[in-house]
Formats: structure tokens, C-alpha cells, sequence
């Protein structure tokens, strides 16, 4: 659902078996089929503080308003193989306890009462967040269109290019300030009865980071911000994003680049997005004996004068 | 096939790996502060989630021992309680909170506030091993540089901050110079922890998992912090009061306690504070 940018939980699973299991295949089904949608008009912005939270930690609080909600995870589990579901197959759901569908405040916003960490912009117009499904990439990009392509960008890119970073290739001192996975309703504005109706209810996972500040004697230092947004369950590519969405914003915090991949916007948005990489990498398995003719003839032209030099 | 405790070695890893572990530990107590390549297993936890230190510890482990599991200082934090299930579950080992009886002590985040004595070990869990690494990403950099004492430019990049913030900005992970030869990464501890690693009487083992290192200070070994003679190395805290055991020389976190965002303090070592509450 989030590389294919389509929030239908009921076409992913059909994609993925029609796939069979390959999903990148399946993130081609959805992307082909999104093209045919047309696209009706703009959604009221979402606030996640609204979320109806089935798992919500933070990194940098031992203990936070609301309580570490632990939730679905495979975290803290002991990775061995369960041989008893060779005989038994079936996977017990995931059931949230009574009193975990809540709504949290975000804890960034703790930090930010403070003025320790930097206060986020919001964009409205339609200039200021560009559709990237609608309107060809161009760089430099602004974060709105940035964050797009990340979060359409393949997990994996975006995992290793995380992992860059914390390695040392840009690296930019990321602490989780809060990651949560839940429900959220999406609104959209009717103008010919002009009040909001919610039209969807949708699972994202959101992950805020807290990154090492900026600042000098004279200007108090902040924190800054990565920010990761996912549609559905999907943990690891909400972390991702945030820290590669902070390795991108290097100029626009006054840094200087370190030259590290993830730092390079050009790198990052023009690699991450799985089904063009796959489709070009592929491709090379198509027939291309026209051109090999003409490099054969090319070699061997060459070669023939290189020889005939040699020999004098 | 079954999957029950009996099909796994005493302490998971099997008796060539502790062995392979084991050595790798004698060289890096032979060369202190020096990082020790070694052949990391997968363990049935994640990369990054205390691997390195897990394996040290199995390698470290006999039936006679109490081990200790800590994380962030506290024993009751999720990985801290999932690592000392594990070898509860894999080596049938005695478990302890109170840090005084404990013979091993793998931690991740924190030294413990009680002075460590002569027959206990203290496992690091470590994600970067390398203090250079942020300052040259490169590996076959970071050796030679190693190899030839050549650290003029860790000292430069202190002086920067002070230049730039007016003291030095690392909080944690703090560089130390360990037996006037190596600088070592004290492993992301605060640097008010720092100190404690000097002349320590315990044995101090590193273990980093992913990155396929492991290096040690033995006991009564000098680790210095790095600093400068006009901007010495400071060892700080918040400066409060833990509001649960009235500590004032400890290490607090900062829990924050309702949604105006009021903050409370208190001890981030678990064990300690609850000594200092009876």
C-alpha cells in the first residue's frame, strides 16, 4: 500500500496473492491500477495527534503521558523458529487490550512547549505540496514532495540508505521521539455543503525524530526533526524515512554535506521508487541483439587496427 | 524435530563459537582499548539490540554465575527483562536485580551507580565501536589511524565544538583514551559515567555484534575522557534531586507526567534507587 500510494487493504492482499508473494510485482499491480482513479479533489491535512493508537513508544522518555503503549510487534521476541506451526499452521491475530484504543498527544510536542526543538512549518497551498503522482519530479525538491517520494520509495532503499547514516555516511544522531501505528479518519470538504465529511478511515504508522541540534553561542541550540509516514503497519520504513528525511534537509538546517548518498537528493528520489528501478534493471533481459551487433562490429574493427599496428 | 531448551548448548552459542569468542576477549584484555575483529554470529535478536553483548556474555557464562541484565540503568526495561529471559531460558542461569550479587552484568546505556568490585564483569553492548567513525566513515581509514596513534583529528573536532557551542556537544558516547594508547567509545553511555570506568576493579568487555568487534579495559586500567587543559572534561547530570529516593549524585531520567508537559526526576538505576528508598 505505501509504495503503491494506494490505501486499499483489500486490493493489496489481492495484488500480493495474484503476485504470489512477490511484492514488489504486487506494488506494480496497485501503482498500474492506481492510474485509472481519477483524482477528485484535496483531503483535509490529518493530525495524528486524532489517532486512534494501537502502538505508540518513545525512545527518548522512559515513561511518557498515556504510557508506552507496546502493541503488535515482533520486538523483544526471541527469533526462534516455532517448528510446532509445520503442523499447526494457524497464526493467532493480534487482539488490542480494552483500554488501548486511545488518543495520545504527541511527545514531540512536550519537547516543543519548551522551545527546545524546532517548531514544524505547515504548507496549505497546493504550490507549497505538490502531487507527485500528478506532476513530473523535479529537483531541488521541497520537503512536502521530498516526503513523498520517501514514503513511495522502496523499504529496502530507504532502509540501507537509513542505515548510511547511522553509520557514519551523513550521519545526523537520530533518538525515536515517538512512533505510533493506528486508525485515523480522512475528511474531505464538500464545497457544495460546505462542512467536512469523513470519508475513509485509514492505518498509517508515523515516526518523529529527535536529531542533534544546530545553533551557536549566540543562537540557543535546538533539536531538529526527521519525519517518516507510512500508510499501514510498517515500522521499519516510518524509521527509515525519518532518517533519511533528516539526512536530505542538510541545507535548509545551515549544515554543511559530508557528500554522504543520503544526503544526496538527486541519490535518494531518484532510486528509491522500486517499480522504475525494477522495470529498468529488468529491462536488460529484453532483446537488445540490434545494438550488441553494432558494438560487435565496433570491437572487432578495432581490435583489427589495434593488431595490424602491433604487427607493423 | 523439536524446539525445546534441551537442543540448545549451554549459554546458545555452541562450544567452537565460545571458544572463537573467548580468544577474542584474551587479546582485547591483552591490548586494552584495542578493537578485536571476531566472527559474529546471527542470535535470535536483532542487530543493534545488544547482539554483541549477548555473545560476549554467553561466552563469558558459567552455571555457577548471577547475571544481571540492565538497559538505560534499569533492570525492569523491555530488552533488559528479554535478553535476561533468554538466558534464564538457554542457560538456566541464577538472575539477579541487586547489583551487588551479581557476577556478570550485561548493560547497555549505563554503569551502575554502586562501585563495581574485583570478581564481577560488566558486557557492553555496543553499536558503534569505532570513535572515529564519525568523523571518517571508512574502515581501512579508522585502522590505520588507529595503528598510528594518529588522533589529532578527534582533538580537532572537540576544539570545533567549543568554537562553535562553547563547550564540547557530546553528551554521550564521550571519547576516552584508554592506557594512554587507544581512544575507545565508552559505548553510548552519558558521559557522566565516564569517570567510573577509571581504575575500575571489575573486568570491563565490549561486545559490538554488527560490526564484528569486540575490545575490553582490564581492571585498574586508566581511561581518561578527552579534554583540554582550559575546557576540562565534565562529568554532568540534571541537576535535581531523584523525588523517589532523595539521590543527589545520580544519573536521573526525566519522565514527563501529564500532558502539560510537567517533568519528574529519578534514579535511572533501577537497583540503586530502591537500595536508597529502604
Amino acid at each position: 500500500m505505501a509504495e503503491g500510494s494506494l490505501f486499499d487493504p483489500e486490493l493489496a492482499s489481492l495484488a500480493i496473492k495474484q503476485a504470489r508473494g512477490d511484492l514488489i510485482e504486487a506494488i506494480f499491480l496497485i501503482r498500474a491500477y492506481r492510474t485509472t482513479l481519477p483524482r477528485f479533489g484535496v483531503g483535509q491535512p490529518i493530525n495524528t495527534d486524532k489517532m486512534i493508537a494501537k502502538r505508540r513508544i518513545s525512545a527518548t522518555f522512559k515513561d511518557i503521558p498515556g504510557g508506552q503503549l507496546l502493541g503488535p510487534t515482533f520486538d523483544y521476541t526471541h527469533r526462534l523458529l516455532d517448528f510446532k506451526l509445520l503442523a499447526d499452521g494457524s497464526i493467532d491475530e493480534f487482539e488490542p487490550g480494552k483500554d488501548t484504543e486511545q488518543m495520545f498527544q504527541h511527545v514531540t510536542q512536550f519537547l516543543n512547549n519548551e522551545g527546545i526543538i524546532e517548531t514544524e512549518e505547515t504548507s496549505s497551498s497546493e504550490a507549497e505540496s505538490p502531487d507527485l503522482t500528478r506532476q513530473p519530479l523535479e529537483i531541488p525538491a521541497n520537503r512536502a514532495l521530498r516526503l513523498q517520494a520517501l514514503t513511495r520509495s522502496d523499504e529496502g532503499f530507504l532502509l540501507g540508505m537509513a542505515y548510511s547514516t547511522q553509520r557514519g555516511f551523513g550521519r545526523n544522531h537520530p533518538f525515536v521521539g515517538e512512533l505510533r501505528i493506528g486508525l485515523i479518519s480522512v475528511e474531505f470538504e464538500i464545497p457544495e455543503i460546505g462542512f467536512n465529511i469523513e470519508i475513509a478511515e485509514i492505518e498509517i504508522s508515523e515516526c518523529e525524530t529527535v536529531n542533534q541540534f544546530l545553533g551557536s553561542k549566540t543562537h540557543p541550540p535546538k533539536f531538529t526533526r526527521g519525519y517518516g509516514f507510512v500508510f499501514g503497519q510498517s515500522e521499519r520504513k516510518a524509521i527509515s524515512m525519518a532518517l533519511v528525511d533528516r539526512a536530505l534537509r542538510w541545507k535548509e538546517l545551515g549544515e554543511v554535506s559530508d557528500g554522504a548518498p543520503a544526503q544526496d537528493e538527486e541519490f535518494v528520489l531518484y532510486h528509491g521508487d522500486n517499480i522504475q528501478a525494477t522495470g529498468f534493471v529488468e529491462h536488460i533481459k529484453l532483446p537488445h541483439y540490434v545494438d550488441f551487433q553494432a558494438e560487435l562490429e565496433l570491437i572487432r574493427k578495432i581490435r583489427k587496427t589495434a593488431f595490424e599496428a602491433k604487427k607493423g | 524435530m523439536s524446539n525445546s531448551e534441551e537442543d540448545f548448548n549451554f549459554a546458545y552459542l555452541d562450544e567452537q563459537t565460545k571458544r572463537m569468542i573467548r580468544r577474542a576477549l584474551i587479546k582485547a584484555l591483552c591490548i586494552p582499548g584495542y578493537q578485536v575483529p571476531f566472527a559474529s554470529r546471527e542470535m535470535p535478536m536483532p542487530y543493534g539490540w545488544g547482539t554483541g553483548g549477548v555473545q560476549v556474555t554467553a561466552a563469558c557464562l558459567q552455571e555457577t554465575d548471577v547475571l544481571k541484565v540492565i538497559d538505560q540503568g534499569s533492570d525492569d526495561t523491555t530488552n533488559a527483562v528479554s535478553i535476561r529471559k533468554f538466558f534464564e531460558r538457554v542457560a538456566g542461569v541464577k538472575t539477579t536485580e541487586n547489583t551487588g550479587k551479581a557476577s556478570v552484568i550485561q548493560t547497555r546505556h549505563r554503569i551502575p551507580e554502586q562501585v563495581l568490585s574485583e570478581d564481577q564483569i560488566l558486557v557492553y553492548q555496543v553499536p558503534i565501536p569505532e570513535p572515529l567513525r564519525f568523523l571518517e566513515p571508512r574502515e581501512t581509514e579508522t585502522r590505520v589511524m588507529h595503528a598510528l596513534e594518529e588522533y589529532g583529528l578527534m582533538h580537532v573536532k572537540l576544539y570545533e565544538d567549543i568554537s562553535i557551542n562553547g563547550e564540547i556537544s557530546t553528551a554521550y558516547a564521550y571519547p576516552v583514551k584508554v592506557n594512554d594508547r587507544y581512544i575507545m567509545d565508552p559505548s553510548p553511555t552519558p558521559k557522566f559515567d565516564n569517570p567510573k570506568m577509571n581504575f575500575c576493579p571489575a573486568i570491563q568487555l565490549f561486545g559490538a555484534g554488527r560490526e564484528q568487534r569486540i575490545y575490553a579495559v582490564p581492571p585498574y586500567t586508566k581511561v581518561i575522557s578527552l579534554d583540554f587543559e582550559d575546557y576540562p572534561f565534565e562529568a554532568s547530570r540534571a541537576e535535581k534531586t531523584c523525588e523517589i529516593c532523595g539521590a543527589t549524585n545520580t544519573y536521573l531520567d526525566e519522565v514527563v507526567i501529564d500532558d502539560k508537559g510537567t517533568r519528574m526526576f529519578s534514579c535511572s538505576d533501577s537497583d540503586y534507587c530502591n537500595s536508597q528508598k529502604s
